[in-house]
């Protein structure tokens, strides 16, 4: 009997003609497609399309193309199902992926316009008037207090602690030991380039990061991997991690493999040993537990904002207006659509609800109960672009944070392998000889041009809807309209159809 | 129909006292833009000047208006009641006169009723059924919501204005009124008899809107207690002001989007405290990159709390604005000052205009004539004393 029934998802053909054998492919790749005998011999099954060898090979002399192998088309068997079958009849565990979903699922910001001015009200040029951007996260007061003072005003209200962000966009959580350590300092260099904020993610901070903690959100998940005083401490925020839009509801397994001396000793852990983190955390069962490891967590910071992440589910309203009572100065809204290392293909793909959706209706719960200027609300789970960045917003986030996009910026090409760790791009890998090949001032340089661009789009924007500020657009639904969503969609989003 | 969501604190309110049928009267709320032109005049010693005086300075800016919408409002007119919430309400619909005045009977101690007198003239078409009383709330209904006065008579002019078909307060202050209606605003003036009238303080406009429902609520002056708004402008941040605005329990019921500086106003001075000053800064708050090079470190904490504090209550977009009050009036433009708005004083009296030829016109030798800066707010106040 064959090993396996899994047809190749990639055909990967070389030119013979071309070919000066060279090689680097047998280099480049981390997933071993290539064999060297007179001539390099592809073995097609083991191809992800990352495209590593592609980029590199000096002839462009390696093509990879979709396995163009016919299936008997069948609208409920597609092939993909049939895939997965053949897979879990081989082998009885889930199947595991990487990234955020692929299915398609209706992207509500592909329905989403945005509004301009003409006549009535002046547009405004970017080039030649200010444009803010600049956000600060946090507790803000319900009102302010002054009082006279040498012929001024004096402020009255303590205003708590805030991070100020140049620009409201920042990098999401993903933690060392899914990605390599010149991802993290790819992402400290940027974020202090831009003036903005990377997050650590559950793998606890490597010492080399230190002198960053003015730019970086410490992560203090289920796992509680590489939480010390030291390390709460260094950052500008602790954000304590519930979920993840990828996998809400469950924890998360880095195999020993990716566990070496660097990581170990990051996270706190011995060489070798699975770092499983644990579905929830065994200290919060409850929203008022939640309130305790808040407090913990500020007592220890001398009060410095804390964020919780939480993955959008269904009842996502009425958990946010729970965590924004607990004390939580900040909250994360992860959206399903949210990257992962590792993650259950089940719940990767069928679990939880769009950004778009959950920051309508985070948003409106809070104002409805006056307490929207309690929090800050971060977006993230699905933002791809500037466009994006604007509708998330417009519709109630203070900010956007992006793992995928910066990671892609950085040459990823979503082949979704992350969980095997063979990562050519030596991105979400720990093997040397992968992570070496990532610089990490050429991929902070990548990031910086990356989110410069999108701020500058986003001012576009802003200078066409004819405000200067980002507070203009904050929450302001009034600027945006639907295309092609459901009457109900609609109304939840609270955003008029186009035309109205 | 895109329908406009109550506070819940009103939101009760509103289903008891009117059940089902509340649903049906709920109006659309979405925004029409407009254009226009403003003036107010004031006497910082509270002398009188007469309504003749604000129409002459209106009619100079004629062509600043389209004629679908003139008002003005006058501050000291009614001394006679000083003490009484003067209500304006205008009535297009007699079954809603009918609910209105129940309403007003059960919440409000009416010290006098009556219609508001105007003169008929051909400019001024199909006027409706415009009435004014004078009266304060029952001290029993005081009580029983546990509420002050002002904030008592905010519902109930909410109320009305969401609730009653085809009824429409459009003056609610104390000793000031304000008069409105589709038309040039010297016509305006002239059906209201307002030479008849005089006050302190008057602000007068003329409105070009773009996008008319014709409607005589949809004139300027906007107004919430003694709050009183004309406007130029539209205000692009519209969307987020407004849903600020009720978190606090305002409801944005008008066609138009220049309710939310009356709101903004009543909201950020009488509710908060803060000064009007401080109010004027965070509605057209001073950019970043000005506030990080300030000196003083007090004004500069102060500046950097207001605009991380009340980010959404920052108005964007072009818009000058004169704003009435009990004690003065306030002129203010936008943060890059998208429109016009001159500003003189002559002896005790101050001037706000679009144009300067609209103070001319009524005083013809200022003893100072300015353009305000972006941002930078003109206040006149009567003085201590008066």
């Amino acid at each position: 009997m064959p090993g396996s029934l899994v047809t190749s998802d990639f055909i990967v053909d070389i030119d013979y003609e071309r070919c000066r054998k060279c090689k680097r492919c047998l280099l480049n790749c981390g997933f071993d497609v290539f064999d060297f005998k007179d001539r390099v011999i592809p073995d097609s099954s083991k191809c992800v399309a990352c495209h590593r060898c592609v980029v590199f090979c000096p002839e462009e002399a390696i093509t990879v193309v979709e396995n163009p192998l016919s299936f008997r088309e069948h609208s409920s068997w597609g092939v993909d199902k049939r895939k997965a079958i053949w897979k879990q009849a081989q082998s009885p565990g889930m199947i595991l992926t990487g990234m955020g979903t692929d299915l398609p699922w209706l992207n509500v910001f592909d329905h989403l316009l945005i509004d301009a001015c003409q006549v009535t009200n002046p547009s405004i040029d970017p080039l030649r008037e200010p444009m803010e951007l600049r956000t600060y996260l946090g507790r803000k007061p319900d009102k302010l207090e002054v009082s006279p003072s040498n012929g001024g005003f004096k402020l009255e209200t303590p205003v708590g602690n805030n991070i100020k962000l140049d620009v409201p966009i920042m990098f999401s959580g993903m933690s060392y030991g899914s990605v390599s350590l010149n991802v993290h300092k790819a992402l400290a260099i940027a974020a202090e380039r831009l003036g903005t904020i990377m997050n650590t993610g559950e793998g606890g901070l490597h010492e080399e990061l230190y002198p960053y903690a003015d730019r970086i959100i410490v992560q203090c998940a289920s796992g509680r991997f590489g939480v010390h005083a030291d390390y709460l401490n260094k950052g500008v925020a602790v954000e304590i991690k519930i979920g993840q839009g990828a996998k809400p509801g469950i924890g998360g397994h880095l195999p020993g493999e990716k566990i070496g001396r660097e990581v170990s000793s990051t996270r706190m852990i011995p060489v070798g040993t699975d770092a499983l983190s644990p579905a929830p955390h065994h200290d919060i069962y409850s929203i008022e537990d939640l309130k305790q490891l808040i407090y913990a967590l500020k007592e220890a910071t001398g009060y410095k904002p804390v964020s919780v992440k939480i993955a959008t589910v269904h009842n996502v309203a009425a958990i946010a207006s729970g965590i924004a009572r607990a004390g939580a100065d900040i909250i994360y809204l992860d959206g399903f659509r949210g990257g992962s290392g590792a993650s259950p293909a089940i719940i990767r793909d069928h679990v939880g609800i769009p950004v778009e959706i959950a920051l309508a209706v985070v948003d409106q719960q809070l104002r409805k109960e006056g307490i929207r200027n309690w929090v800050s609300i971060i977006a993230a789970g699905g933002i791809r672009s500037a466009a994006d960045v604007v509708k998330a917003i417009a519709l109630g986030a203070d900010a956007v944070s992006v793992g995928t996009a910066a990671l892609i910026a950085m040459g990823c090409r979503l082949c979704q392998k992350c969980y095997t760790g063979n990562c050519s791009w030596g991105i979400a890998t720990q093997k040397p000889e992968l992570t070496g090949r990532l610089d990490p001032d050429w991929a902070a340089e990548r990031l910086v041009n990356l989110i410069t661009s999108w701020e500058h789009e986003v001012k576009e924007v802003l200078g066409a809807l004819g405000v200067n500020a980002v507070e203009s657009l904050r929450g302001n639904r009034e600027r945006l309209r639907t295309l092609g969503l459901d009457e109900m969609t609609t109304e939840i989003l609270d955003v008029k159809p186009a035309g109205r | 129909m895109t329908r406009g969501r109550q506070p819940a604190v009103l939101e009760g309110w509103l289903t008891l006292a009117f059940g089902d049928q509340y649903e049906k009267w709920r109006v659309d709320t979405s925004k029409v833009p407009a254009a226009c032109g403003l003036s107010g005049v004031m006497s910082r010693d509270g002398k009188p000047i007469g309504g003749d005086v604000i129409i002459e300075s209106m009619r100079v800016i004629h062509d600043r208006g389209n004629g679908l919408g003139g008002g003005f409002a006058g501050y000291g007119i009614y001394p006679e009641h000083a003490n009484h919430y003067a209500m304006h309400i205008m009535f297009e619909d007699s079954s809603g006169r009918e609910l209105c005045e129940q309403l007003l009977e059960s919440n409000l101690e009416i010290e006098a009723a009556e219609e508001i007198p105007t003169k008929p003239s051909p400019q001024i078409v199909d006027p409706p059924e415009l009435r004014r009383y004078f009266a304060v709330p029952r001290r029993e209904k005081l009580a029983a919501e546990g509420i002050e006065p002002d904030d008592f008579m905010v519902k109930l002019v909410m109320t009305i204005n969401t609730t009653v078909p085809g009824t429409f307060v459009f003056s609610s202050g104390k000793n000031m009124g304000v008069f409105k209606a589709v038309g040039f605003a010297e016509d305006v003036g002239e059906f209201y008899r307002l030479p008849d009238y005089s006050g302190y303080t008057w602000i007068g406009h003329g409105r070009f809107p773009t996008n008319t429902p014709g409607w005589w609520g949809g004139a300027h002056p906007f107004n919430i207690l003694d709050w009183a708004v004309v406007h130029n402008g539209e205000i692009s941040s519209y969307g987020i002001n407004k849903r600020y605005l009720e978190m606090y329990g305002y409801e944005c019921t008008l066609l138009t989007d220049t309710e939310v500086m009356a709101y903004l106003f009543d909201l950020l001075v009488r509710k908060h405290r803060l000064p009007l000053e401080i109010a004027c800064r965070v509605l057209a708050a001073p950019f970043w990159k000005d506030i990080d090079i300030e000196d003083d470190p007090q004004s500069k904490e102060l500046d950097e709390a207001l605009r991380m504090t009340y980010g959404s209550v920052l108005v964007n977009g072009p818009f000058a604005v004169i704003v009435g009050f009990s004690r003065g009036m306030v002129g203010l433009n936008d943060r890059i000052k998208l429109r016009p708005l001159m500003a003189a004083y002559k002896d005790d009296f101050l001037y706000i205009s679009s144009e300067e030829s609209a103070i001319r016109q009524i005083c013809p030798k200022p003893d100072k004539v300015w353009a305000p800066n972006a941002g930078q707010p003109v206040i006149g106040e009567l003085k201590g004393d008066v």
